[in-house]
């Protein structure tokens, strides 16, 4: 485990060694392996590139893209742009919540099945309001449609 | 039998969430089952290709039998049998899914430049590109014109940028070229965070060769061997059409050393967005490309002068980089011939909202409002009246109604108020509330400002804090003028293009939805019935059949009543949430 | 040289000299919170815009560089309303307790505040949460009454070299912090406190000591290494409360975590204050008068020197001692005793 943790590391590092100015790409690489940005990875990728953990961490926190914690098998990203807005985003949303019992400022479910997040715009505006449930883009979304998809959700990663 | 036949699927991010993956994969189930049969010609080719814009109609398919074109709309997997069966091989095109009218009405006030190959030819293959006469412009500057000379092409076309400024691109070109360095460098801008635009996105889907050509010819006339694509990782689709047209352009010799042995070297990288609207600004871009948060620099020094790794640098915005080859191979005066006095050329909007037909539009420049709503668009969805058009996404203003004859150009829109940002375009109805707007538009700039300098920081903090009270009924008195306040001065304090464009939504809703913002503080009442703190919900016992959906659906149990008979809300347990209203089925709720 | 104008002033600078710059030539006073000329500008906090003619907008005169025949308005209607705003929009996020803070009188938001003015604010709301308590045994961390001015990140980045914090979050919620939120755990060498603007990071042995009254300054110069760095010592009667170091000396006010939180032992209760003498050989130390004490040693190191010759003794002093202290014991080693054989805890 400890080997293999610095080894996929290591080899994120090697990709980047010759030039300046990557720590981003870094970070997307290693949210890329673990699905999330570890603190030790960080610790541990500081000390392969003379960069400070404190700038990583300012990174991490500034783009939304970057995660701390693990999240859900399920990952459901609600657009909140200006068109999903005025058609009826927020009523998506606060199903969603309900039907995963998220509390207001919760994004993953305890039992780590849903991670539900917020973008701005993805771009597919025509067919608002839009939902991506695990990278498959939906649209025109009502409530009741998005109930069903949780449920279908479930039920595969039940199988 | 036929001989050529070509089936068109639209694949653009809209038309792959509408099932095109799926209808494409049909196709070429259900012609190679035939052609094993030896009905249909081996000569029958299916090819994605990018967004045309008429996205609400998806999934769109051309069929092009003899150069004899259909177009259907509204395509599922289930339908491609009959398409293949009637019309490939019989024949006989599929009049009932056949694009009405309104395709038609749709395109036909639209001058596709940046969009003209978008949607016809395969983004994937540069082979198409270079069949509709792709990277013919940067072969015959290599060959036959000097960077001064290109630069004053550019110049005289009047290309301003895209980007949302509108700086004359020529201009910015011709301030790096003077810059004295050892190296400069060549971005290209497709952060695209406008919520409500998808114009870059489309266009790199759709044509990702155009914006690499358009970017050599900018490297080569201010002397760049290394560029950047900063593009929002939201966009996989764009980034690997992008990544493969790279791929492809370096294979043929396009890209890299020595080009087209003309002594001219210049690649691309792609530098993926991690998600932040701030590092569509200029500064805040180049700090993240060199790795760092995404807080934008003071300027001047402006990035012409001092960008990336300190080294004169051009920024344009996608659509910029994309109208480049045009503008080569029809000449400056062609493009400067497009457009209105100050606003040359085209603009590709991305129409959305309460309209008929949203989608990606392209249209000179100087054309009316009133021709993109009512004829492009097909006028407001559900027959009801406009009430303002939003343009320039967080950034811009809500143009109202009366001013609907306005000629879209950069200049008549900061006149109005609004600006044309990078082309968002959203239709707002009557029963869009203009506060509520304000308040949605100050959410998102609230939460994307870096944080860096103090007026955007709590300014629109504050902003945003003042619009969600009056839109909860606890507006007061004076808040009005405090807004007013308190925005000009966050625009004239503020660091970056963030701060200084925030405060638009607000003072542009005040300034033509004044009347709004004072029933929200003085009556409590909501004009546009959207504020849901200031409505009351109420059952109409005549249309109550007692079904208990809003029962149901009540998280107080303030809707109430005994199955089958009319049901009726206790004001005082209601707490607005609006749950009986979305579910009843009999239009027996109301809300005033 | 180039010249500009500056409030219908004439200047001359050199290439490469901000308008904020030019202007504290001409002993202008343009308002700042997140400048310090010792550190690159950042232009975040807005307090420094000034008018330019030909531009429309105003601009931060500690980013902006001189040009030639440039024409600057510092003061004028328009720019006292607007730094008002942005001083007042920094107060309506930080806690009204002046009262309590280490740096009342000493802070630059609050002179501000008093510069212009501001005892309503227009724009109360939500206040940020960020009153953790950070572990570490020097610095105190008040987080909410930060103004995010940068100054403290990039003395950390530009002077120290170390990055132990740097901004994370953003728009409100944006904060300076280790990573992770974690205690500081860095140097101490307390630079950071002395750029803070306010009383967001102060030095923890000085809590609670007196902050103007009956105060006495005295510079005087580190004695804890060579590098003689100048330091002022803040005393309140025979108690040295504060160590500061002023910017226009040889260290800049630079100073490490001895020379700035390490003055505890002055007046510390296990301090020696008598002299000590063995008088059996394996017995305890005993204090003992100061004449019993300089009879012994006068009588021994007498007998030393007439026996092996001078160079037989040696003296070690101490950092802990004042300056004044440590140049009477060299020379008296030196021109008494007659020998170089001396040395100093910090020598290098
Ligand atoms: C907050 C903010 C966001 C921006 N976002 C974008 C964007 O997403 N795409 C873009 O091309 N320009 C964006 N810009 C404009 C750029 O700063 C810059 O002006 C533009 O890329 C220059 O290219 P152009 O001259 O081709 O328009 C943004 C500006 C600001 C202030
Ligand atoms: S001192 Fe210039 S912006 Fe703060």
């Amino acid at each position: 485990m400890e080997a293999a943790f610095s080894g996929k590391l290591e080899t994120v590092y090697r990709r980047y060694v010759d030039e300046d100015g990557n720590a981003i790409s870094i970070l997307q690489d290693i949210q890329a392996e673990f699905g999330y940005i570890p603190e030790e990875a960080i610790n541990s990728i500081a000390r392969m590139t003379g960069i400070a953990p404190s700038m990583f961490f300012g990174i991490v926190t500034f783009y939304t893209q970057f995660h701390t914690r693990p999240r859900g098998a399920n990952i459901i990203t609600a657009c909140c742009g200006t068109v999903c807005h005025v058609k009826g985003a927020q009523r998506i949303i606060s199903r969603i919540h309900d039907e995963l019992r998220l509390k207001e400022d919760q994004d993953t479910t305890r039992d780590k099945l849903f991670t539900l997040e917020k973008v701005n715009c993805i771009g597919a505006c025509s067919i608002a309001p839009v939902v991506v449930v695990n990278q498959k883009v939906h649209g025109r979304m009502s409530p009741e449609k998005m109930a069903r998809e949780l449920k279908k959700c479930r039920e595969r990663t039940d199988a | 039998m036929p001989k050529g036949v070509t089936v068109n699927v639209c694949m653009g991010t809209g038309g792959i969430a509408g099932g095109a993956d799926e209808v494409l994969a049909a196709f070429r189930e259900e012609l190679s089952r035939n052609s094993v049969e030896g009905r249909v010609l081996e000569k029958c080719a299916v090819h994605q290709v990018g967004c045309r814009g008429f996205c609400a109609r998806d999934v769109l398919v051309d069929i092009t039998i003899d150069d004899e074109r259909t177009t259907y709309q509204y395509i599922r997997p289930d339908m491609v049998k009959r398409l293949v069966s009637e019309h490939i091989i019989g024949g006989e095109p599929v009049a009932d899914w056949m694009v009405s009218d309104e395709y038609h009405r749709f395109h036909d006030l639209q001058k596709k430049i940046v969009l003209a190959d978008c949607g016809t030819i395969d983004p994937e293959d540069i082979e198409a590109y270079i069949d509709a006469g792709g990277y013919r412009a940067i072969t015959e500057v290599l060959e036959s014109r000097t960077p001064a000379e290109v630069i004053d092409e550019v110049r005289r076309s009047g290309l301003r940028g895209r980007g949302g400024a509108g700086f004359p691109t020529g201009q910015k070109w011709e301030l790096c070229a003077a810059n004295e360095a050892d190296r400069r460098y060549i971005i290209c801008n497709a952060d695209e965070g406008d919520p409500g635009a998808f114009m870059d996105r489309s266009v790199i889907e759709g044509n990702p060769h155009s914006v690499i050509e358009g970017m050599l010819i900018g490297a080569y006339a201010v002397g760049s061997d290394s560029g950047y694509v900063y593009i929002r990782a939201e966009y996989p689709l764009a980034v690997d059409r992008l990544r493969l047209a790279l791929d492809q352009a370096r294979a043929k010799g396009f890209l890299g050393p020595d080009i087209l042995n003309s002594g001219f070297s210049f690649d691309i990288k792609i530098k993926l967005g991690a998600g932040a609207f701030v590092c569509g600004e200029e500064t805040a871009l180049i700090a993240s490309i060199e790795g760092e948060r995404g807080m934008p620099r003071a300027k001047p020094p402006y990035p012409a002068d001092k960008g990336l790794w300190g080294k004169p640098t051009i920024i344009n915005n996608v659509e910029t980089w994309a109208n480049l080859p045009p503008i080569i191979n029809n000449g400056a005066d062609w493009y400067a011939g497009i457009g209105s006095e100050k606003s040359k050329g085209t603009k590709v909007f991305a129409l959305t909202g309460k309209i008929r037909n949203t989608g990606l539009i392209e249209v000179p420049m100087g054309i009316s409002l009133r021709d993109i709503i009512f004829d492009i668009g097909g006028g407001i969805e559900g027959g009801r009246l406009l009430k303002a058009v939003q343009t320039g996404g967080p950034s811009g203003g809500c143009i109202p109604q009366q001013h609907i004859d306005l000629a879209m150009d950069y200049d008549n829109l900061l006149a109005v108020g609004s600006m044309m940002g990078s082309g968002g375009m959203v239709v707002l109805d009557e029963s869009d509330c203009m506060v509520n707007i304000a308040r949605f538009f100050l959410e998102f700039t609230q939460a994307e400002s870096c944080g860096k300098c103090t007026p955007c920081r709590l300014g629109t903090k504050r902003l945003l804090e003042i619009l969600t009270r009056i839109t909860e009924g606890e507006g007061r008195k004076g808040d009005i003028e405090l807004l007013e306040d308190l925005a000009g001065d966050v625009r004239d304090t503020s660091l970056c293009g963030l701060g200084m464009s925030a405060p638009n939504p607000v003072l542009s809703t005040i300034r033509y939805f004044r009347h709004e913002y004072e029933a929200h503080i003085h009556d409590k009442h909501c004009p546009a019935k959207v504020c849901r703190k200031l409505l009351t919900f109420f059952i109409r016992e005549d249309l109550c059949v007692g079904c208990g959906m809003c029962r149901k659906a009540c998280p107080t149990g303030a809707a109430d009543g005994k199955p089958k008979a009319p049901h009726h809300i206790d004001t005082s347990s209601c707490v607005k949430c609006g749950a009986c209203y979305d579910v009843c089925k009999f239009k027996a709720v109301l809300k005033e | 040289m180039i010249s500009l104008t500056i409030d219908g002033r004439e200047v001359s600078v050199f290439e490469g000299t901000s308008v904020l710059e030019a202007a504290r030539i001409l002993e202008i006073d343009i308002p700042t919170l997140c400048h310090d000329p010792r550190l690159k500008p950042f232009g975040g906090c807005r307090l420094c815009i000034v008018e330019i003619r030909g531009m429309a907008r105003p601009v931060t005169a500690c980013t902006t560089p001189a040009i030639g025949g440039m024409v600057v308005t510092t003061t004028s209607e328009r720019l006292y309303r607007l730094r008002r705003t942005i001083i007042e929009l920094l107060l309506s996020d930080h806690p009204n307790d002046c009262m309590v803070c280490a740096r009342a009188g000493d802070c630059t938001l609050q002179e501000q505040a008093y510069f212009y003015k501001l005892r309503l604010n227009r724009f109360t709301g939500e206040m940020r949460d960020h009153d953790r308590v950070d572990a570490n045994p020097f610095i105190k961390r008040e987080m909410n009454k930060c103004i995010l001015c940068g100054l403290c990140v990039r003395v950390c980045d530009e002077v120290q070299g170390v990055n132990a914090i740097d901004f994370a979050f953003r728009g409100f919620n944006a904060r300076v912090t280790p990573p992770f939120e974690k205690d500081l755990d860095c140097e101490f060498c307390g630079q950071c406190v002395a750029v803070c603007p306010t009383g967001a990071l102060t030095g923890k042995v000085w809590a609670g000591e007196a902050r103007q009254k009956d105060v006495k300054m005295t510079d005087t110069v580190c004695s804890y290494c060579g590098c003689g760095c100048n330091i002022t010592l803040h005393t309140v009667r025979d108690r040295v409360v504060r160590i500061t170091s002023r910017p226009d000396t040889h260290n800049r006010g630079w100073l490490c975590a001895k020379g700035r939180f390490g003055y505890e032992f002055i007046n510390h209760p296990d301090r020696l204050k008598t002299p000590l003498i063995r008088r059996k050989k394996g017995g305890n130390l005993e204090p003992a008068a100061w004449e019993d004490a300089f009879d012994l040693i006068a009588g021994q190191f007498t007998r030393i020197k007439e026996e092996s010759g001078p160079d037989a003794l040696g003296g070690l002093a101490s950092a802990r001692c004042t300056n004044e202290e440590n140049y009477v014991f060299q020379k008296f080693f030196r021109a008494v005793i007659g020998t170089n054989n001396i040395d100093h805890c910090a020598r290098y």
